[in-house]
Parts: C-alpha cells; sequence; structure tokens
C-alpha cells in the first residue's frame, strides 16, 4: 500500500514539481511559533465551520426553493420531510451563529498579541476583508427562508442605502430589484449567497493564510521567531523556537476541533434556536409586507453595528451619518496597523493603558451589542422604573459609541506622545507548561 | 502557585465569562417573553400528546390547519397506528399521507371573524409554548366583542372560544378605578372540567402544538446524548494524541 502512495507521489511529482513542496510549505515544514495558546484554536476552527457551511449549504440547496411564494414552505419540507434535513439545516444555522463567534474570538486575539502589526499588515487587512464578505454572506443567507424578519430584517438594511445623497432612492430599487424586498431580491441573494461571494470568501481565505506564510504566525509573546536563533531538530536553518505545523499543530487543533463540535452538538441536538438568538421568533412567521414585527432588529452578530447605526442621530436633513457610523466601525479597524504605533506587539508587555483600553473597547463592543439587540430597552423600564426610556438608551449607546471609537483615538495618541510605558520583551518565546 | 496554574486560571476565568455572557443573554431573551407562567409542556410525553391531538381535532380543526403536518407523520410520532389516526382524528375525508388541512372556506372565514384563522404549524415556534398555553387559559366574555369573547393575552383577538364547555365561563375583574385594565380572570360559571383538569388539557393541548411545530425535536433529543458521548470520547483521544506528540516539546 505504502508503495502505492509513493509512486503515485513520484507520477504526480514528475509531472508538477512544485505541487508537493507546496504541501510541505504549508504543512510539515511550516515551522509555527511553539508556544500557540487557547487563543489560536480559531483560525482552523474558522475553516471547519466554513467547510460545513459550504457542505450542508449544498444540500440544502437540493430542496431549497428560490422562489417568494415557496422559500418559506420549502424549508419547512426541509425541516420535516426530507431525511435527515433538520440536521442539515440547524447545523448550517448554527454555523452561521458560531462563524461571528470563533471570527470575533480570532480577532480578539489580533488585537491581543498585536497580530496586525508590521510585518503582518496585508494579513490583517485580508482578514478583515474576509469578515466583510462573511457579513454580506450571512445578511444574504438571513433572507432566504423568507420569514417575517428576512423580509423586514432585508428591507431596513437595503434602505440604509438610501440615505446616499442623491442617488439613494434609485440604488435601493436598483439593488432590490422591486419596491419591496420581492421575488427578483431572493433570487439575486439566493446567487450572491451560494456562489458569488463563497468563491470569493475561498479566494480571501487561501490569500490570508498565503500571506500568513509568507511572514510566519505571531504568537502571545509578539516575539519574531524568524529573528530569533536558527536551528532545530529537523532544519538547521529555520527558527529554533518554532515546530512544524503538521504533526504538531494538526493534533492540537484535533482537540480544539472536539471541544469545539461538543458545544457545536449541544445547540444543535438541545437548543437549535438557542432562545431566539440563533432563530428568531419572529422568522417562524412568513414574510408578510403587511404584518411588521413589534422589534425589528438584525441577528445577534450585527446587533453591535445596528446599535451604533441607530444612536448617530440626523442632522443636516439626512440620517446618512448613522450609516457612515456603522461602517465607519469597520473601517476603522482595517487601518488599525497604522493607527497603532506602538513598537511592542503583545498585550502580555504592553502598557497598562492599551490593556485598560482594550477592556473599556470588548465592554463597548458587547453593550451595544446589547442596545442593538432591545436588551437594554427592555432592561431601563425593570431598573429604573418608570423613565424616559428613549432618552437614556439614546445616552447610554452613544456613550458606547464614543467608546467605542474612542479606543481608536486613544490609541493614536497613546502610542504617539510617548505614553505608554513598556514592559521588556523576552529575546524567546516563553512557554509555560 | 506556579505560572503554568496562574495561566491555567486565567483560561478558565476567560471561559467560563464568555459562557456567563451567552446564557445571561439567553435569560434575558427568555424573560422578554413578559412574565407568563410557564407552560410546563412536554414533547416527549406521548400519553400528553396523543391526548392533546384529541383536543386540536376536536376542537381547533375547524377552523386552523396544520398545513406542514401529514397524518402519517402524526401516527408514526404519536405511536398510532393508522386506523386510529383516520379514525379518530382525521374528519375530513383527507388520505393517510396527505396534511392536515381545515376546510372551513377562507372568504367566509373573512366574513365570519375578519380575518382568516391563521396555520398553527409553527404557532409555538412564532409564539413560544408559555404564550399559547396563556393565551388558551385566558379568554373571558365581552359582549362589546363581535364574537362575544374576548382574551386577556392577547387583546381583541377576533377568535371565539371553542372550549368554553370545557373550561366553563370566565369573566374579567377590572383594576380598581380602572376601564380596562384587568386585574385577572374569574370563573363565573364551571364547565365539564374542573380548572385543575383543564389546565392540565390545554398544557396536553400545547404540548401537541410544540410538537408539531418542531417534530423533528422527537429526533434531536433522541440522537444528541449519542453524538456529544462520540465527541467527548474524540475529545478525549485527541487530547491524548496530542499529549503523546507534544511531549519533546519544551
Amino acid at each position: 500500500m505504502a508503495n502505492v502512495f509513493t509512486n503515485i507521489g513520484n507520477w504526480v511529482n514528475e509531472r508538477a514539481p512544485n505541487m508537493m513542496p507546496a504541501y510541505r510549505k504549508h504543512m510539515t515544514e511550516y515551522y509555527a511559533p511553539k508556544n500557540f495558546n487557547l487563543w489560536y484554536y480559531f483560525g482552523s476552527l474558522a475553516i471547519l465551520v466554513l467547510v460545513n457551511q459550504i457542505v450542508t449549504g449544498i444540500f440544502l440547496t437540493m430542496n431549497y426553493k428560490t422562489s417568494a411564494a415557496e422559500a418559506f414552505a420549502s424549508v419547512e419540507y426541509i425541516m420535516r420531510d426530507v431525511e435527515w434535513g433538520w440536521l442539515i439545516r440547524y447545523m448550517h444555522s448554527t454555523g452561521a451563529s458560531l462563524f461571528f463567534v470563533v471570527v470575533f474570538l480570532h480577532m480578539f486575539r489580533g488585537l491581543m498579541y498585536g497580530s496586525y502589526k508590521k510585518p503582518r499588515e496585508l494579513v490583517w487587512i485580508l482578514g478583515m476583508l474576509i469578515f466583510l464578505v462573511l457579513m454580506a454572506e450571512a445578511f444574504m443567507g438571513y433572507v432566504l427562508p423568507w420569514g417575517n424578519m428576512s423580509f423586514w430584517g432585508a428591507k431596513v438594511i437595503i434602505s440604509l442605502f438610501g440615505t446616499i445623497p442623491v442617488i439613494g432612492d434609485t440604488l435601493v430599487q436598483w439593488i432590490m430589484g422591486d419596491y419591496i424586498p420581492a421575488d427578483a431580491t431572493l433570487n439575486r441573494f439566493f446567487a450572491l449567497h451560494v456562489i458569488a461571494l463563497p468563491l470569493v470568501l475561498l479566494l480571501l481565505v487561501v490569500l490570508h493564510i498565503a500571506a500568513l506564510h509568507e511572514v510566519g504566525s505571531n504568537n502571545p509573546d509578539g516575539v519574531e521567531i524568524k529573528k530569533g536563533p536558527k536551528g532545530n531538530r529537523w532544519d538547521a536553518l529555520k527558527p529554533a523556537d518554532g515546530i512544524p505545523f503538521h504533526p504538531y499543530y494538526t493534533v492540537k487543533d484535533l482537540v480544539g476541533v472536539g471541544f469545539f463540535l461538543m458545544i457545536a452538538a449541544f445547540i444543535i441536538f438541545f437548543a437549535p434556536t438557542f432562545g431566539g438568538w440563533f432563530l428568531e421568533h419572529d422568522n417562524f412567521i412568513p414574510a408578510n409586507n403587511l404584518a411588521t414585527p413589534s422589534h425589528i432588529k438584525p441577528v445577534w452578530y450585527f446587533t453591535p453595528f445596528y446599535a451604533i447605526l441607530r444612536m448617530i442621530p440626523s442632522f443636516f436633513g439626512t440620517a446618512v451619518w448613522g450609516v457612515l457610523g456603522m461602517f465607519g466601525a469597520i473601517a476603522v479597524l482595517f487601518v488599525l496597523p497604522w493607527i497603532d504605533a506602538g513598537k511592542v506587539k503583545s498585550i502580555r508587555y504592553r502598557g497598562t493603558g492599551y490593556k485598560v483600553a482594550l477592556g473599556l473597547f470588548v465592554v463597548s463592543f458587547f453593550m451595544l451589542g446589547a442596545v442593538g439587540a432591545g436588551i437594554t430597552a427592555e432592561v431601563i423600564p425593570e431598573w429604573f422604573g418608570n423613565v424616559d426610556v428613549t432618552f437614556w438608551e439614546n445616552l447610554f449607546g452613544r456613550a458606547m459609541t464614543l467608546l467605542y471609537f474612542g479606543f481608536f483615538v486613544f490609541l493614536w495618541f497613546y502610542t504617539r506622545l510617548g505614553w505608554e510605558k513598556t514592559k521588556p520583551v523576552p529575546e524567546r518565546v516563553t512557554m509555560h507548561d | 502557585m506556579t505560572k503554568r496554574q496562574l495561566h491555567m486560571k486565567h483560561y478558565i476565568f476567560s471561559l467560563a465569562l464568555a459562557f456567563g455572557l451567552l446564557l445571561g443573554s439567553a435569560s434575558v431573551q427568555a424573560s422578554e417573553e413578559g412574565g407568563l407562567p410557564p407552560a410546563g409542556t412536554s414533547v416527549s410525553d406521548q400519553a400528553s400528546l396523543q391526548r392533546g391531538a384529541r383536543l386540536f381535532f376536536n376542537y381547533c380543526v375547524g377552523c386552523h390547519s396544520l398545513k406542514y403536518v401529514r397524518y402519517s407523520r402524526i401516527a408514526e410520532d404519536l405511536g398510532l397506528s393508522e386506523q386510529e389516526v383516520m379514525q379518530n382524528l382525521n374528519f375530513t375525508g383527507a388520505k393517510f399521507g396527505e396534511t392536515v388541512v381545515s376546510h372551513m372556506p377562507e372568504d367566509s372565514a373573512k366574513q365570519w371573524f375578519g380575518k382568516a384563522p391563521p396555520d398553527l404549524s409553527l404557532e409555538v415556534r412564532a409564539k413560544t409554548a408559555d404564550w399559547v398555553n396563556a393565551y388558551l387559559n385566558s379568554f373571558y366574555v365581552d359582549p362589546s366583542r363581535p364574537v362575544g369573547w374576548n382574551n386577556s393575552v392577547f387583546p381583541n383577538a377576533s377568535m371565539p372560544f371553542p372550549m368554553w364547555e370545557l373550561q366553563g365561563v370566565q369573566t374579567a375583574v377590572k383594576k380598581p378605578g380602572s376601564e380596562d385594565e384587568i386585574e385577572k380572570l374569574e370563573l363565573s360559571s364551571p364547565g365539564k372540567m374542573t380548572p385543575e383538569q383543564y389546565r392540565q388539557a390545554t398544557r396536553d393541548l400545547t404540548s401537541f402544538l410544540e410538537y408539531v411545530s418542531e417534530p423533528a425535536a422527537l429526533q434531536r433529543q433522541k440522537y444528541g446524548i449519542w453524538v456529544l458521548l462520540f465527541l467527548a470520547g474524540f475529545s478525549l483521544l485527541a487530547y491524548m494524541l496530542k499529549k503523546e506528540y507534544w511531549k519533546d516539546v519544551h
């Protein structure tokens, strides 16, 4: 048997001499720092979820009907009459939410350990592009079941483009292909969701990993292992603190996969709607342009950005500022490598100011999520009694919006005016076990 | 405490925090239903589902469809034979493999009630079991409404109360000094059932509607535990494999 594989390997090698080395370059001879911790599981988990979304998505398209008249019923057909259809659908819907959990943690890891800093700016930008495409992909996928929240969510989000001066209204009709979200909208969103955006997503993921493997992975100490001493057990010229990705990190990531799948399986089998957070109550009602849900809100992963949109008031007779703020909240992350001028990468050795600021940034993100999901509108009257809910919600939401953007403003001055007192960074990576 | 332990503590703390936030948000969503009493339903109680099905087909199907649910599926999931379902539950002459369709003409329904009675296939998923159960317990006589009935959970609902002969007749007791705020509902004339029997009956009916809103719940709860056990074994093996490979990394 081993002989057969060797022969096939040789046969391929004679015809495409660069293909086998590509495998070595990215797996057996990709030297990753040996000190990765828990936060380094989420990259490979994101790939796992991406594969899950593609495979389950293919099976869903086999029974889904792309038409405003049939879409909702076809989803129920999948849930009830297709063999194991419920499992495939729950894997896809749970996967969508867990994709964002994993990607948010992956991005936070980058913030903590300065993985966006030189020389990895390109890796970060490609990652941010992935995030942007993922948001579009998730939004369009959410419209496909054609529930009432699909319809009204689509209506609200698409109408954001209507705030653009002069061309706004025409643009909105062009996107929808109708005056309201309708059959034409559903069909084009289906095409984008199952073909166009996944192709772009896959290409970006390949580029993200290719760019990463050019410069090498960062690590919890933010030490460049390529600049350290050379020579390890496998190669005299490679970094001393590096270990081959395969088998070391493949077996380690397998542990992460096991634990992640346990959480995913628990949700899929025992709480597939996750209390209305992953699949919303109003989306079990068919789309109806005459019946507005009592609270129109996006799925949880969009709520922080949706809150920024709602909290920024309109002035000079236009509501475009909220839209700019919402997109600005993402755009500002793109340029983070040039906002943060600090020389030290890892939070372990950065100044206290950075640690506090990052903590507050996380708090603002969660609190904006609470505002966007309507939680603050619920708890303000509950906790404080008969008060002006809108006033206090706006005050709180605006404070959190300032805190979110304040992180980047603070970081600019903090790292340029010499306020940051860093700790000495070790020469080599440190191991804690 | 060694540095390693300190780091472990760090991880455990972050994980606990993350899960706390997740669970916290889930419970906020749960409490959003507005303090309705818990329905206490269970889709794994087959006897309750059977009693609920009997109530549904005696009192509800005249107006409400279950257009995504097949008679054959009800038989399979509720442990009933084809004969039992066709004789005791199917009064419309539909075939065994067909879905549950009410024979009320939609146009007439709109005339009689102002709007067509909704399909109930997904009612529990859209409104929650607590809501449906509370709704079934909250009808009261109100001569100002076209059909003579009103509902304190869903004010001005256009639905008459078909189960009044079971529960009896409730009247609304208004809050002192208020025209329309309801303090409580009082049973002014008893029905065929005692209040306790009626509460159980509505619990059965809600359980049945919960089942029809997601028949897959029976399967996922059955398989879920085995999937989790398999994954636990997989994770343990993966962990041991990792330990073995990483022995020489220092």
